[in-house]
């Protein structure tokens, strides 16, 4: 855990904390901060401030029989969620965009498999599987991509990536990712469609809040 | 309505020190807040009057805190009710050392409007659970509440301005790429109480996956 050393910019996670990321980024913050503590914490400043905002919102008064309602129901029996675990190297979230089912790996050459755990018109979340040594296929549309490493590792032009360690990248970020020697590197990648910001990506990279 | 300790300075510069020694919560019950109270007892002990004062200081400000965020009163008020019903049934999850009440219930709110519009649920990062029977540490409860406070001053000191792109920032009405600019609300501190509540948890779990 104390290895991971690419995480996830302030500003996405305050996005996150306030629900306003795509479901496929969604899934790939919720599955880092799954596996790691200090992303954790942050998102707890997060909601710590959201609480202050909530806190501090003008009340709006409440129908008078709404307590009523409420503590009427609170007995009556509910299904709860189904709660993902863990399994091996998929983390909670990765379990449940898969419904708590195994990979199911389609073949795209060189060795490399892929299995698209969602897609339309807002992005995309899949596994990528890329042997040791081989390239990890380009798997960006327009916008921005989150790849975060499940098994294994790899290396770019910015750096070396492991378990738990999150790549942010655009398509104006010129890499050329490769899996590492040893195990197979198995990644989830996340792509949101709807955006193009050339010029926004170093500013997200920017420090957020005064710490 | 959080009493003031004693002496505070020397609480929170000892409370690394003792940070594995527990103060237990009925010796120092009337210093944490209410809320953090109610929400003890009705996780512990499906308390329901501790559930309606819960409700009556917080059921109005979601309903504002809702409208705030796009939805019309009669919305408000059925998400009021899930998000409510929902504090209930998953209290077992509420964790005072590492959250504060408002901070949980926040997130609570954010995820059923969110899951309630897009008719999905919202992935949500694992559980850290805490073992039954753990002891809590009231030490620990109560520097995180101040810290928490301290946040809620800083927040009231902003600049209108400033204030509103936090407001709006974590009323869901910016996107990641809009939250550039620094809202100059001090996070450290509180990022190293959550921090403390999250290696107390960690100290705790004999199975903690590595």
């Amino acid at each position: 855990m104390s290895a991971i050393t690419h995480h996830i910019p302030d500003a996405m996670l305050a996005a996150y904390a306030a629900g306003n990321l795509s479901h496929a980024f969604a899934v790939a913050v919720a599955s880092h901060v799954s596996l790691c503590a200090e992303c954790r914490v942050a998102l707890g400043a997060h909601q710590a401030i959201g609480g202050a905002v909530l806190e501090d919102t003008g009340a709006v008064a409440v129908s008078s029989s709404l307590k009523d309602d409420i503590l009427a129901q609170l007995d009556a029996a509910f299904t709860p969620e189904p709660v993902y675990e863990r399994n091996v190297i998929f983390p909670g979230p990765v379990m449940e965009a898969m419904k708590g089912r195994a990979p199911r790996w389609k073949k795209l050459g060189m060795g490399v498999r892929q299995d698209i755990l969602s897609e339309d018109a807002n992005g995309s979340v899949r596994l990528l599987y890329i042997p040791p040594g081989q390239p990890v296929p380009d798997h960006s549309h327009n916008g921005l991509e989150l790849t975060l490493v499940l098994q294994g590792s790899f290396s770019d032009e910015t750096g070396h990536f492991g378990v738990g360690d999150l790549e942010i990248a655009d398509e104006d970020l010129e890499h050329t990712p490769v899996a590492d020697p040893g195990d197979p590197c198995i990644c989830l990648a996340a792509t949101d469609a709807r955006l193009r910001f050339r010029a926004l990506v170093p500013r997200l990279l920017q420090p957020f809040f005064r710490i | 309505m959080t009493q003031t300790l004693d002496n505070p300075r020397s609480a929170r510069h000892a409370s690394m020190a003792r940070r594995y020694e527990r103060t237990p919560v009925s010796q120092t019950e009337t210093e944490l807040s209410q809320q953090t109270h109610w929400m003890i007892a009705v996780r512990d002990n499906r308390d329901r009057n501790a559930f309606a004062a819960l409700f009556d200081h917080f059921a109005p400000r979601l309903k504002g805190f809702i409208i705030r965020s796009g939805a019309s009163a009669h919305q408000a008020e059925e998400i009021v009710q899930d998000v409510m019903l929902t504090i209930w049934r998953k209290a077992a999850m509420f964790d005072p050392h590492r959250a504060q009440v408002s901070a949980w219930i926040y997130q609570i709110a954010r995820n059923r409007q969110i899951d309630i519009a897009r008719k999905e649920n919202r992935p949500m990062p694992e559980e850290l659970k805490e073992e039954p029977g753990m002891e809590p540490d009231a030490s620990q409860i109560l520097a995180l509440e101040q810290e928490a406070g301290q946040l809620k001053q800083a927040l009231a000191t902003l600049k209108p301005e400033q204030r509103e792109i936090v407001e709006k920032a974590y009323l869901g009405e910016l996107t990641h790429q809009e939250i550039s600019a620094q809202t100059g609300l001090p996070l450290g501190t509180i990022k190293s109480r959550i921090r403390l509540g999250l290696e107390r948890l960690r100290h705790e779990l004999k199975d903690l996956k590595q």
